[in-house]
């Protein structure tokens, strides 16, 4: 389908969300009034001024940025290049997330809402959303997989903590899907005084957009901290892991346009790709419509989305971001994956090595290292989207 | 002239469109339920296609889907179904669902095949403006589908007026900005109602979300030509029992007859 847009400006989606044929807005009338004022105020609200001020300041004092680009020596050695990590587990509430939160609850507050929902995997977006709501005194419902639930009890702890109330969503696969969808009913039921904090780089456009602009902090600081320690702003490799994809888009986003830097995206192949209990939404989808955007769906061949499988919640998306799913079609991204096991090594290897203990999600993107022939002249960056606190439970079983 | 013309011309007021979920409760009982509510005095039936993530629906159409889906309800199965459905049905048919499982099966396959099983119209409410202007619309248009756009209480004036310029056959007004069978205040709603009424479109308006029995259904229709009805019949299919007989006691209570 031609018409949408043959842009290959990655930054820049269509005025109606496009990447080349993925994004859009699919999304009933009902939710039309909410996602049109974002997408006509989001632009100008972000680029003013004052939101800047207040949104650096945050970053800065409250999640503690710039977050250190961490030269991993032992890793370097053995892998054979030199790997420096982005310590985005050392942002407050332990993962990238908040980076996003953060700018979501300040356009919340300039477009008047009064309460915040969210859905959330792995625990660490509805963390990261109930922190802010916390931090601006705005009413907060989480909604999460029954599934995710058991899983991920310290962040649900965490999250009513800090005053959230978590619903579990008890429809289809009892996961991230599904919260996503009973969050988006949710916000149908009641669109006026609501903002809806989506946790990635999904979703009618403008999230995808808003949310990579919000998460470009990573990349953007990467350039800059390359720059002091290598003299060059350009790494030869960006890793990251992706379910929905945000740490990955934020990771990127200042290199999309940087052709010779190869942006490698790690996705969750659970089992074992072709095993029936996968995540690995580009190796296994077809193009599809799901919550709200066109992209690369899993389903079947009568169109119904599947329950896809990952030890690491958070990766447990049966979807990908339309930007992700343009950088695949486009073969500007290398998409890869690991699995369950795979990854497990890795979070227990690199706990080991550099003396960090990743999430779950994180440690697939270590598990491709050794994968990427890499020499030794290559400079690469991992993303070290979030701390391993969450997923203690399941490492302790592999003790 | 399209079957919903028709309907129209002849029925100014209280059309009762129902819809009910495809393959639901069994898979076999999509074409019994249609002759169920045509005989109990339905004006347009609405099938409902299972998707399993609908994001306009509430608790009981979606709990409706998952049995469909396991019932092994797909749209080739519901065309096959539908195939002969005109020797007994004599009254408008639409298809209503979600655009991904559509996408998979071919949009330009599937209207065809609606069109030469004797479908008269399409609601699906993830399909967008944008997209339907841009390439869609010519497809559903060219195949001789009447497309129904939704309207809710927070649609703009102008955007109504443009919504229902490319609409064929109705207008579907949501009663409030809600999932499909949430209990609605219909004081607030007949101000909404009213409004509508006033502003002389081109399709007729049939109301929908949170009617559900003889006070809603009359409340609904008092400005408009008629409404929708859902939630409240996929209830009383859960129940079970004899379809024909709990479909005409359903509708009688609604219809007041």
């Amino acid at each position: 389908m031609q018409l949408f847009s043959t842009t290959n400006n990655y930054q820049n989606p269509t005025e109606e969300g496009y990447y080349g044929e993925f994004g859009g807005a699919y999304i009933p009338e009902m939710l039309y009034g909410n996602v049109e004022t974002l997408k006509n105020q989001y632009l100008k609200i972000v680029q003013d001024p004052t939101f800047q001020a207040e949104f650096q300041q945050l970053l800065t004092d409250y999640v503690g940025r710039p977050t250190p680009l961490f030269l991993a020596e032992r890793l370097s050695k053995e892998i054979g290049a030199t790997i420096y990590l982005k310590r985005e587990d050392l942002c407050h509430t332990g993962a990238h997330k908040i980076n996003n939160t953060i700018g979501q609850i300040l356009l919340a507050q300039r477009l008047g809402k009064k309460k915040i929902i969210a859905e959330t995997g792995a625990g660490q977006h509805g963390v990261a959303t109930a922190t802010v709501c916390a931090l601006k005194g705005m009413e907060c419902v989480v909604y999460m997989g029954e599934k995710d639930i058991e899983r991920q009890a310290p962040n649900v702890a965490r999250m009513k903590m800090l005053g959230a109330t978590v619903i579990p969503a008890v429809s289809g696969s009892k996961t991230l899907k599904d919260a996503t969808n009973e969050a988006i009913r949710a916000w149908i039921n009641e669109p006026n005084e609501t903002h809806y904090i989506i946790g990635s780089v999904v979703g009618p456009h403008p999230y995808p957009d808003m949310v990579a602009r919000f998460q470009s902090v990573i990349s953007e600081e990467i350039r800059k901290q390359l720059k002091e320690k290598t003299g060059t702003e350009l790494p030869t490799h960006v890793v990251a892991c992706v379910g929905g994809g945000s740490n990955a888009a934020g990771a990127f986003y200042h290199f999309l346009n940087e052709p010779s830097v190869e942006l490698v995206a790690v996705e969750a192949a659970g089992h074992g790709v072709n095993s029936g209990l996968s995540a690995a939404t580009t190796q296994l989808g077809t193009h599809g419509i799901l919550h709200g955007s066109k992209s690369i769906v899993m389903q079947t061949q009568d169109g119904q989305v599947v329950e896809p499988h990952s030890i690491s919640a958070g990766l447990d998306y049966p979807g990908i971001g339309p930007l992700h799913a343009f950088l695949y079609e486009s073969k500007r991204g290398t998409f890869l994956s690991a699995t369950d096991e795979e990854a497990l090594a890795s979070a227990f290897h690199l706990s080991k090595i550099e003396g960090i203990i990743p999430a779950l999600e994180t440690a697939h993107a270590f598990s491709v290292l050794p994968k990427l022939n890499l020499k030794p002249t290559d400079v690469v960056v991992v993303c070290l989207s979030g701390r391993g606190d969450k997923d203690l439970a399941t490492y302790m079983q592999y003790l | 002239m399209s079957r919903l013309e028709s309907l129209f011309k002849e029925k100014k007021d209280r059309v009762l469109n129902v819809y009910f979920t495809a393959g639901y409760p069994t898979l076999d009982s999509t074409v019994k339920v249609m002759s169920s509510l045509q005989a109990g005095g339905a004006n347009i039936i609405e099938i409902g296609m299972p998707y399993s993530d609908p994001l306009a629906d509430g608790e009981v159409i979606q709990a409706s889907s998952i049995k469909a889906l396991a019932n092994g309800m797909t749209l080739t199965v519901l065309f096959d179904q539908l195939a002969s459905m005109r020797k007994s049905i004599h009254i408008p048919v639409i298809l209503m669902g979600y655009m991904n499982p559509i996408l998979q099966y071919g949009f330009e396959a599937f209207c065809k095949k609606a069109k030469e099983v004797g479908v008269d119209g399409l609601i699906l409410p993830d399909l967008p403006l944008f997209e339907f202007e841009q390439f869609y619309g010519k497809i559903i248009n060219d195949n001789g589908l009447d497309f129904i756009f939704l309207v809710t209480p927070e649609t703009p004036a102008e955007r109504i007026k443009k919504l229902d310029s490319l609409s064929a056959g109705f207008l579907y007004a949501v009663s409030s900005s809600a999932t499909t069978g949430k209990d609605k205040d219909f004081l607030k709603v007949a101000t909404y109602l009213k409004g509508l009424q006033a502003m002389q479109l081109k399709n007729p308006i049939l109301v929908g979300f949170g009617i559900k029995d003889k006070n809603t259904f009359d409340a609904a229709t008092a400005y408009t030509h008629g409404a929708i009805i859902g939630s409240a019949y996929i209830q009383v299919l859960s129940k079970g029992g004899d379809i024909d007989q709990s479909t005409r006691l359903f509708l009688n209570g609604v219809l007041g007859a």
